[in-house]
């Protein structure tokens, strides 16, 4: 299988002095579904923006195969699709439609072309027809879907994805994950949801305190109550 | 939670609705143009004035109240500025008090120049709310964009529009985690300058969060936009009639 993402060693601090990530090596290979579970503060969003260069440490992230470095950084971002954890954050245009032409419209695409993009993204997360609304008067599910599409629109090899389940009615949240599901590329998850990370994922990687605590199989991390609890996704008393 | 305070009845469908922005925004800028340079003296032209900008208001199905109000907002500051006017102003006077130690007098040509003040401002406002009660906030950057209002202005004010409804639930949010824990004790003015901080600092924070969002779908700096409006033959009659209703009515008077 072609090698997609690889990390190197990556550690990574805040400028205020937090260590983040601590030697960190993980590699992603083409069609995989990962997902990078960890407790508040575990540090999964600060790996997810080295994936597309938001952040940068020591220039040890492979993403399809060239190294994240500025000459590489517009080629990298429009392949790698970054759905940020706060939609509030991610829809930032007065209106649903500039939110999704954003991507394609910095792609240089030309109108037309733009245009398809944005109706076909918005139909693969089931929001067409919400072209003209603000994004403020948006459900959190339906924000959370069109964050999904401003990403879409784009020509897209690997979707990094942070807590797409986070503050979902149990509902919203299984329409989302069927959503994920029928979406035919690599993708990297980052949640503390195990009934996300069990429907979607062949493999899990548990982080702690900025630590690579495990990466297996889903079935073998998710199954093993005691790693679990003892990095705080499992209630205490079952260790 | 949901707000339109901004651009509340825009989703109407009246004639004016229906004109293009831009069309909207060079008449608005014109009328109130023609308005303050008219002198205070000719003032059957403000009566026409008056009345096209009631006819415009009429035709939009906007309710008379609602803009009547809305235009009262702005009196305060006004009459903040002007009712000084006729105390200063030189001239003829017209009354003459005696507080305290104080000898004051009001002069006529003062009095007028208040008068025009007031009714100018007013005017201008009521355009104001006619344009911004039938345009889309969103159509309204459109127009300003595509009339070449420099792309960093219309980018700020676009922000302000997509992030002052989620800054005020972030103030809703506060207020209520601050009134909760108060137990009905007087609030203290530390506690205001705190959140007014830590508001700061949650916008500031947001700010770099936004644009890391927009760096990740591609954005280096340069503003690209799509075209997406559409000038027909109601905006060019509209714009002309317009522009000569008011051109006659200052050369009339
Ligand atoms: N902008 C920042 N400046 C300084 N420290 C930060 C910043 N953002 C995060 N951190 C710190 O880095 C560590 C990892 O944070 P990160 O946001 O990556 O965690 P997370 O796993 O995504 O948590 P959550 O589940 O709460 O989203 C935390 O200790 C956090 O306090
Ligand atoms: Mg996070």
């Amino acid at each position: 299988m072609e090698e997609i993402i690889r990390l190197d060693n990556l550690s990574f601090c805040y400028p205020d002095g937090q260590a983040a990530l601590n030697d960190i090596s993980i590699t992603i290979h083409q069609g995989e579904s990962v997902a990078i579970i960890g407790a508040n503060g575990a540090g999964k969003s600060t790996l997810l923006l080295h994936l597309n260069g938001i952040l940068r440490s020591n220039g040890r992230v492979k993403v399809l195969g060239r190294t994240v470095e500025d000459k590489n950084l517009r080629w990298i971002r429009s392949r790698v699709g970054l759905v940020f954890q706060n939609p509030d954050d991610q829809l930032f245009s007065p209106t649903v439609f500039d939110d999704v032409a954003f991507a394609p419209i910095n792609m240089g695409y030309c109108e037309d072309e733009v245009r398809q993009c944005v109706t076909t993204a918005l139909e693969r997360v089931g929001m067409a027809g919400y072209q003209s609304r603000s994004p403020h008067h948006l459900s959190v599910g339906e924000k959370k879907r069109v964050a999904i599409a401003t990403v879409l629109s784009m020509s897209l090899q690997i979707l990094v994805i942070d807590e797409p389940t986070s503050n979902l009615d149990p509902a919203s949240k299984w329409s989302l994950i069927e959503l994920l599901k029928g979406l035919p590329i690599t993708k990297v998850i980052a949640t503390h949801d195990l009934e996300l990370a069990q429907a979607l994922c062949r493999r899990v990687i548990v982080l702690d305190g900025g630590y690579i605590v495990a990466d297996d199989a889903a079935d073998r991390i998710l199954d093993n109550k005691r790693l679990l609890a003892a990095h705080g996704l499992a209630p205490a008393e079952v260790a | 939670m949901k707000h339109s305070f901004l651009d509340h009845y825009s989703e109407g469908n009246s004639l004016i609705h229906r004109l293009d922005p831009r069309t909207k925004l060079i008449t608005s800028l014109l009328f109130i143009l023609a308005v303050t340079s008219t002198p205070p003296t000719k003032w059957p032209a403000f009566a026409i004035y008056f009345c096209l900008i009631a006819i415009l208001l009429f035709l939009s199905r906007v309710p008379a109240l609602y803009v009547l109000k809305r235009s009262l907002v702005i009196m305060p500051f006004v009459l903040l500025i002007a009712i000084f006017i006729p105390f200063f102003k030189e001239g003829e006077v017209a009354g003459s008090y005696n507080i305290w130690l104080w000898q004051v007098s009001v002069t006529y040509s003062g009095l007028q120049v208040l008068w025009n003040v007031v009714i100018k401002a007013w005017l201008s406002i009521l355009s104001l709310i006619l344009l911004t009660s039938t345009t889309k906030f969103t159509s309204l950057l459109k127009g300003l964009e595509q009339l070449k209002m420099p792309r960093v202005m219309v980018m700020v004010l676009s922000f302000m529009y997509r992030y002052l409804f989620v800054l005020v639930d972030e103030v809703m949010r506060m207020k209520q985690a601050r009134d909760s824990r108060n137990f009905g004790k007087q609030q203290r003015m530390r506690t205001v300058a705190n959140m007014i901080g830590t508001l700061f600092i949650r916008s500031y924070e947001r700010g770099e969060r936004v644009y890391a969002a927009m760096l990740a779908r591609g954005f280096d700096g340069q503003m690209r936009t799509l075209d997406r409006l559409s000038f027909r033959k109601l905006d060019a009659c509209f714009g002309t009639g317009f522009g000569l209703a008011l051109i006659l009515t200052n050369l009339l008077y």
